[in-house]
Formats: structure tokens, sequence, C-alpha cells
């Protein structure tokens, strides 16, 4: 890592590809957030792939590997993709995934054919051109770094400026509609966002990985928070870092491509976030150990409560074998609830305290509250 | 009457998805201020009409008007609560969220909703009794609950027409008399509702106004006059007098 930090501020070329990384991932993520949100997550991956052919078509008509006009191409073939899935959906009986596949593979392989047809044409500066399929941060310029910037600060002042219309589209489209909000208006920039966060990663990433970087902080990111503001904003910062680090780790590691290792970073984003998070695997596995844990103190105590209260004397003594019989009764519960202090055991025989006996009384008669306010 | 008395005037309604008309030829005026369930059998176009009148379904023929105008230039004195299964709960927003997008609509472009906004917003949540709920993540609602949430939503729109489809579909009991109650004070009110609806048995109980509708439309009018063995027979092609009363 020290490698690194000394790299950075003495070398351009891993300064400006730290830069565009991390813009890009920033960008990447925020946007993914929206394509995850409409279950729209493998469209992201049909429209990154659909690009190919435009970036292929493009560099055919213009003859120049400028980003600018590459992208543009991108963005026609990748855009006319997400509207033929569209239309196959509506117009056919062929459902999403069924269209999604269909046109990912018939773009793809398009896109395949016209690359393969490019590097036979005789001096043709196509070298590189190919390195969108896994994408080649290291052919990162500083105007590219610009072009990133720039597209992401619209893209922010956008995303600000139709915040509130952009989430409630998310929630619920229909009832957007009756409000009077722009619903197709709305509808089409959301897609376009997705379509050029998808296309601006293509050199970066390319068009095989680039859904990764979409949807990954997203999905880290939602794990996080309940609130769409939150899970925008910790989406960004969790694909910028992915961005950064995934760079740095290519960086100080001689030939390791920049494009996977961002997205095996952004990947381990989401495996931790699965884990520890508040809504993870680890939080709702021990929520669930210590509320069955509970439960069963609670159930054995409620059985010693029915039992008790049969004497006049509620802390009158009882032989343990008359719980052998109960499913939630176990040594262990029973000295849990003498550690609680809910009952004494003595020779083989409990007795309820009248701490028990009061923690008992309220536990039913709150439960019972709580049924009623459902 | 004239054409401005009525809340929501129908005429020669027809819609189709496919080849086959869901709706055909539909008339219907709704009087101001009545509280009107739509019955009919499943696939009978309930949602659809509603929908249609809300323009989130696009007629093949027909028009619709609002108070004696066009829909699109009245709609927003027109609250729609969409039937609760019809969006993902699982969305990351919170109940206050969800109830204050109800104000939206007046806000117009771009402006975000202010004190103003909130004020109603808490004014809505407690008429359906969901203000201690307010910061509750909304998937950890249940379904009487999501409902409640959708109509306080619709109530901070503070609109003139009510139209909700199916609210009382899969709600407790508690929430069902909640929002029966909320609907008859928007009656009392002056307000107007619509209410898609599919148990018979408690319509004479709950409305005032009735349509009966099986692609085309069998009858509507006061629920005293018209909410008979005939108009259910025509509607549903059982004799429901005996599915009634056994």
């Amino acid at each position: 890592m020290t490698e690194y930090f000394s790299l950075f501020w003495t070398d351009y070329t891993v300064r400006t590809i730290t830069l565009g990384t991390a813009v890009l991932g920033a960008l990447s993520g925020m946007l993914g957030s929206f394509a995850v949100l409409r279950k729209e997550s493998l469209l992201g991956d049909a429209i990154s792939h659909a690009a190919l052919p435009g970036i292929a078509i493009a560099f055919l008509i213009t003859g120049t590997k400028d980003m600018g006009i590459l992208l543009l191409g991108a963005i026609v073939s990748g855009l006319t993709g997400a509207f033929l899935i569209r239309k196959i959906v509506t117009r056919t009986h062929l459902k999403t995934d069924t269209a999604l596949g269909l046109i990912l593979s018939v773009f793809f392989g398009f896109g395949m054919l016209l690359l393969t047809y490019i590097q036979k044409i005789p001096d043709s500066n196509q070298a590189g051109l190919d390195s969108y399929l896994f994408g080649q941060a290291a052919t990162l310029v500083e105007d590219d770094v610009k072009l990133m910037s720039l597209i992401t600060a619209i893209s922010f002042f956008v995303l600000i400026l139709f915040w509130k219309e952009f989430k409630i589209l998310l929630f619920d489209p229909e009832y957007s509609h009756t409000i009077g909000i722009h619903t197709r208006f709305i509808d089409s920039l959301i897609t376009f966002f997705i379509v050029i966060a998808i296309v601006i990663g293509l050199q970066t990433v390319g068009v095989v990985l680039m859904s990764a970087l979409l949807l990954a902080p997203a999905a880290a990111a939602r794990q996080w928070t309940n609130r769409l503001i939150g899970m925008v904003f910790l989406s960004g910062i969790f694909g910028a870092f992915s961005g950064v680090i995934g760079t740095a780790i290519s960086a100080t590691e001689n030939n390791i491509p920049t494009g996977p290792v961002i997205v095996l970073i952004a990947g381990i984003f989401v495996l931790f976030s699965f884990l520890f998070s508040p809504r993870g695997f680890i939080v709702k596995q021990l929520n669930y150990y210590k509320n069955r844990k509970k439960l069963k103190r609670i159930k054995t105590l409620q059985l010693m409560y029915d039992i008790a209260s049969t004497h006049e004397n509620i802390e009158h003594p009882h032989s343990v074998k008359i719980l052998n019989n109960f499913q939630g009764y176990s040594k262990r519960v029973l000295s849990a609830l003498e550690d609680e202090g809910w009952i004494t055991l003595q020779n083989g025989n409990w007795s309820l305290t009248p701490r028990g006996f009061n923690k008992i009384t309220t536990y039913l008669s709150t439960e019972k509250n709580d049924t009623a306010t459902n | 009457m004239k054409n401005t008395e009525y809340a929501i005037k129908v005429d020669d309604l027809t819609v189709a998805y496919d080849y086959k008309p869901v709706l055909w030829d539909i008339d219907l005026a709704v009087p101001k201020g009545v509280l009107m369930a739509i019955v009919g059998p499943n696939g009978a176009g309930k949602s659809t009409l509603i929908k249609t009148i809300l323009g989130i379904i696009k007629p093949i023929a027909g028009t619709v008007a609002v108070f004696g105008k066009p829909y699109k230039k009245n709609r927003k004195i027109i609250a729609y609560v969409p039937q609760k299964g019809s969006v993902d709960w699982d969305f990351p927003t919170t109940v206050f969220d969800v109830v204050l997008m109800g104000t939206y609509g007046q806000l117009g472009w771009i402006r975000r909703p202010g004190t103003r906004e909130r004020k109603i917003a808490f004014k809505a949540m407690e008429r359906v009794g969901m203000s201690a709920y307010r910061n509750r993540q909304i998937s950890q609602l249940s379904g009487g609950q999501q409902q409640r949430v959708f109509l306080a939503r619709a109530l901070a729109q503070e609109a003139e027409i009510y139209i909700m489809d199916e609210p009382l579909q899969g709600v407790d009991a508690t929430t069902e008399i909640a929002i029966i109650n909320i609907l008859k004070e928007l009656r009392k009110a002056g307000k107007t509702v619509i209410v898609v609806h599919h148990d018979l048995q408690t319509v004479l109980e709950y409305f005032d106004w009735v349509t009966f509708l099986n692609v085309k439309k069998i009858a509507t009018g006061p629920i005293k006059d018209i909410f008979n063995d005939e108009n259910l027979t025509k509607t549903y092609g059982i004799n429901y007098k005996v599915a009634l009363n056994p």
C-alpha cells in the first residue's frame, strides 16, 4: 500500500487512473441503485454487452479510437438493445429473462464478429479495440477522466433536481402517473442514466464485467440503510472505493488487470455487507438464536407459573420431574432461569420467586397488548 | 342534472388489451358526494375501469370527464389508492416518506416538500392511526398497516375524489373498520369516493351507491334501488339469492 501512495504522488498515470476509476465507481454505484430497485439488474448486463457492436461500428465509420466517439456508438447500440428488450417483452409472449438473454448474446456475438473483422483490416490502427472486452484502465488519459467527471457532475445535478420524481417513480410508477408526474420522461431519464453509467465504464472495466460494477455497490449499500438517499450515497462511496482499491492493487502488482480487480473488490464489499450489516446474515442468526433462547425460557417459566398458581403460595416448591414432559424444558434452561433470579432450585425441587412471578405476569399482559395492536 | 354536477362522467368507454375487449361501451355518471362500490366477478374489468379513469390505461374509445373537465385538466383533485400488492414493500423508505409522496402532485416539478407538506402528511398519518409508525421501514408493516399507509398518502393529496382499488382486500377487522370510518368521514365532508369492492356481504352496509360491472355496465345507481337479485344474477351469472341466503 505504501508503495502505491508514493506512486500516487509521483506517477502521473497512476494518479489519472485512480481518479478515473474513483469517479467511475461513484457514478455507476449511484445509478446502479436505480437499476437494482427497478429490478432491472440484468438489463445492465444486456446493455453493456449490447454496446460492443456500437463501439466497433463507430470505429469502422470514423477510424478513430477517440473515447468520446466510441462511447457515442456504445450509447446508441446500448439504447437500441434496451429498446428492443422492452419491445420484445411488451409485444410478444416472451418473458423478460428470455428477451434479455436473446439481446445480450445476439448483440455481443455481432460485436465479436465486427471486432474480428476489424483486426483483419490491414494497417488500420485497430490495436486496443478488443480491450473493451475486459477493459484496460491503463489506457485512461486525462481527457477521459475529465469527460467522466463532467458526465458524473451532470448526472449528480440532475439526480438532485429530480430527486422527488425519481423516488416516487421507482416506488410506485402507476401512482406517480396519477398525481401528474411525467412518468415517461422520468422513466427514460433513468434508463438513459443507466446506459450512460455502463458505457462510461466500458473502457476501464469492459463489456463483460461492467454490470457487476453497476450492481455490486448497490447490493452492498442496500444492506446498510433503509432510506433511498442513504442507499444511493453509500452505493456511490462503495463504488468509488472499489475503483481506488482495485487500482491500487493492480498498480503495485505486475500484470494484474485493473477491471477484474475492481469488480472483485466490489464483490468483497457485497460479501462483507451480507455478513456483517444490520440486515446481514450474522446479525439475523444471532437474533434468531437469542429469540429462541428467550422464548424457551419464557415458555418454561410460563409452565412453572401455571403449576405454581394452583397453590395459594406461589413460592411453594415443586419437583423438577413434573417438567419432564415439557418440550422447552432442559437442565440448561432451568439453570438460566435460576441465574436470572426467577426461580430457586433445591433438592430436585424448584420454586418460583416473586421476581419470576412478576416477570411472567408482565410478559403475558404485554404480549396480549402487542398482538392486539397489530 | 347538468354535466358539472357529476364528479366523474364516463362516456362510451371501450378498453382492450389484446383482441378481446375488457370494457365495452361503458357509460357511467358518478354524482358528487356518493360513496360508491364497483362490484363484479374476477376479470369483469373493475380495476381496468378505474385505471382508465385515472389515465393509467389508454382507452380505445370514449371520454372521461372530471367535474365537467377532461381528466388531464383536473387530475390533481383525484387521489388514487392502488392495490397494496402493486408495489415492492421492500423499497428503502419509511412510512412518513410514503405518506409525504401524496403532496408531490400539488408541489409540481422540482420543488421539494417543506413544512406545510410535512404537516399535511402528519395529519394524514394521524387520521389512519399510523403516527406511531412514522419512522418505521415499510417492509416491517402488516398488510393492514400497508393499506393504511396508502390511504394516508391519498388523504395527503387533499383531493375531492378518492378512487380505491380493493382497499379492504386482505386486511384485518380493525383496519377494515378504520378504513370504512374514514370513507364515511370523506363522504360527510362532501367528497366523492369510488371503491372497487369484492365482498358482496358488506356492500349494503358500507356504501350508498353501487355500479355492477361485467365487461359491460349492468347497472349503476343508489344502492337501495338497484342492489337486488336481478342485477346480482345479471352480473355474476348465477342465482345470487341462493348464494347469499343459504
